[in-house]
């Protein structure tokens, strides 16, 4: 059972190339490769589909955001991080939750995935007081700053869209709202970091 | 004002949009002034977690659409979890058994008791939310409707020369057409038309109608409708609490209404532990209108309210969507009917969410 999917290691670099460019191909390519593994090793060890979900979806982000980077290198097969990674991250929520398992069983060996894990809970941290920030800005503020940072939209357009008499217009609206979510994201980073 | 001034120059700089004498300008006022220059660090990294913020959102949502897909697909597949319970179950079989006797005549005894007493009581201030057409507003509907054809030969679904009885509400829980509704919906009857909130009207079939749960499934069967594909909201399974909020999409009238409310009891009308109460407002025709909590996630089915008191609303818990459905699967026919569990709205606001979810109520009109 150990091997049953074998990939090529170019077919790893190019499905991680495909995967930092947002391909939709490629994030269904490494669905059907190893969502059956994960889900069983959440499964046989106390979890539940739901959590399985929850805990692929998080690896395939570290490995998105690994894959970003550029400088990803790939020391064993792709099939070992995956695991290792999620493995990790099934601990550590397991810890979380105070459900203390004295050693998870899986049959696949492991690689040390412990700074990955690192910088994903940070990342985590980031998004989420990003999140609230937004949360708590309110509407129409929020939409305003989605519209233009997220969405990428003009300032043209966005005034036409939010009956703005004009682009300037919008522009001062952004500005104020761009300032208080500063405050509330910046707020809310110190507290973290404190 | 300065700040903006500033910002907005920060913003430029970073986006590479300033003319070379600008950027000059802009370098030597960094350079000799250092709370400008800590002000351009500053927005800089706030800019780049709102570009992160940006980008892991989108590629949640990819990652929730390739999900959705696989699963629809079957190529993967939802296990449930084995584990512990089966090895439980082998060790003390002997045990639960004798258990397990013990409790179901404990069981059969009390629910016969609390049958034998509570009976009589129940109706008499229990109103179901089905909408009653009355006769004369329905001959001057279809009065209306029948000037209206002969004009621009409206093309209505809705058999000839017969009135609306009863209307009330349904809801996707398929994209390819299978709705739920209460069973005290379309009870009795053969014909049901369902309009979505656009005013388009569908033929459908009811194919499941259970009195007891109060549950009914219709199957849209009509040319005209095209599946809605992957259904925003989910079905969810996680019982709720008290105190959460919550909120419904129904039609009391022609036009689909919103309404929102909390979690008042767990359970409903006597303590029925399938339904909980609700405090929203609710009136006749939001009869099988899906309950949302704030994810977006169907929790429960309106389905009566108490007529003494005010503002007590019972509704079935999402359950029994799923409980009704296994009974339905039985039908060799029906045995590709997916539930989607969860919802792609979680973090969208409100106004955002209705607009995603209102392609999937309906009303169901009852001939």
């Amino acid at each position: 059972m150990v091997q049953s999917v074998k990939t090529d290691s170019t077919d790893e670099k190019a499905l991680l190339k495909g995967l930092a460019l947002n391909d939709h191909k490629s994030v269904e390519t490494i669905y059907k490769l190893f969502y059956n593994m994960v889900q069983t090793l959440i499964i046989n060890n106390n979890g539940s589909a739901d959590d399985a979900r929850d805990i692929f979806q998080e690896t395939v982000i570290v490995l998105y955001e690994k894959a970003k980077t550029g400088t990803f290198e790939l020391n064993c097969q792709l099939k070992t991080y995956v695991y290792s990674v999620s493995r990790r991250l099934w601990l550590k929520k397991l810890q979380q939750q105070q459900k203390y398992l004295p050693n998870v069983n899986g049959l696949e060996e492991t690689v040390p995935v412990e700074e990955e894990i690192e910088v994903h809970g940070q990342r985590n941290a980031e998004f989420q007081m990003m999140e609230k920030a937004l949360l708590h800005l309110g509407e129409p503020c929020r939409s305003l700053i989605e519209a233009f940072y997220l969405q990428k939209k003009s300032m043209t357009d966005i005034a036409g869209h939010f009956g703005y008499t004009n682009a300037d217009n919008a522009k001062n609206q952004k500005y104020k709202c761009l300032m208080r979510l500063r405050k509330l994201f910046f707020a809310e980073f110190k507290n973290n970091n404190v | 004002m300065q700040d903006v001034q500033l910002l907005d120059a920060i913003e430029r700089f970073l986006r590479g949009e300033m003319t070379p004498e600008e950027m000059a300008s802009f370098e030597q006022l960094r350079k000799s002034n250092p709370e400008v220059d800590e002000k351009v660090v500053e927005h800089t990294m706030f800019l780049q977690q709102m570009e992160a913020f940006s980008d892991r959102k989108n590629f949640k949502s990819i990652l929730h659409d390739v999900h959705n897909q696989l699963l629809e697909s079957g190529d993967i597949k939802e296990a449930a979890p084995k584990a512990t319970v089966i090895q439980l179950w082998r060790k003390y079989k002997r045990v639960m058994a004798v258990a397990a006797s013990i409790a179901g005549i404990t069981t059969i005894t009390i629910a016969g008791m609390t049958t034998y007493y509570s009976q009589k009581k129940t109706g008499q201030d229990f109103e179901r939310l089905k909408r009653e057409v009355k006769r004369e507003v329905g001959q001057k509907v279809s009065e209306a409707i029948n000037t209206v054809t002969v004009q621009a030969a409206r093309n209505t679904k809705a058999p000839e020369n017969t009135p609306v009885k009863f209307g009330g509400t349904g809801f996707l829980v398929d994209g390819k057409g299978i709705i739920v509704t209460n069973a005290h919906v379309v009870n009795g009857s053969t014909t049901v038309v369902v309009q979505n909130s656009k005013g388009q009207e569908f033929r459908s079939r009811i194919i499941y109608s259970n009195p007891e749960t109060d549950l009914a499934f219709i199957k849209i069967e009509d040319a005209d409708f095209r599946s809605i594909g992957p259904l925003p909201y989910g079905i969810g399974k996680r019982s709720t609490d008290l105190g959460e909020s919550l909120f419904t999409l129904g039609y009391p009238r022609e036009e689909i209404v919103y309404n929102e409310g909390y979690m008042s009891a767990k359970t409903g009308y006597n303590g029925d532990t399938l339904s909980f109460q609700i405090g929203v407002s609710a009136n006749p025709g939001n009869s099988g209108g899906p309950v949302f909590n704030k994810n977006g996630e169907v929790i429960g089915i309106i389905n009566a309210r108490q007529k003494a008191a005010e503002g007590v609303v019972f509704a079935l818990t999402a359950k029994n969507i799923f409980r009704s459905l296994e009974d339905l699967k039985k039908d060799s026919a029906f045995q590709n009917i997916r539930l989607t569990l969860n919802s792609s709205i979680r973090n969208m606001d409100r106004v955002q969410q209705i607009k995603k979810i209102e392609d999937g109520v309906f009303m169901v009109k009852v001939y």
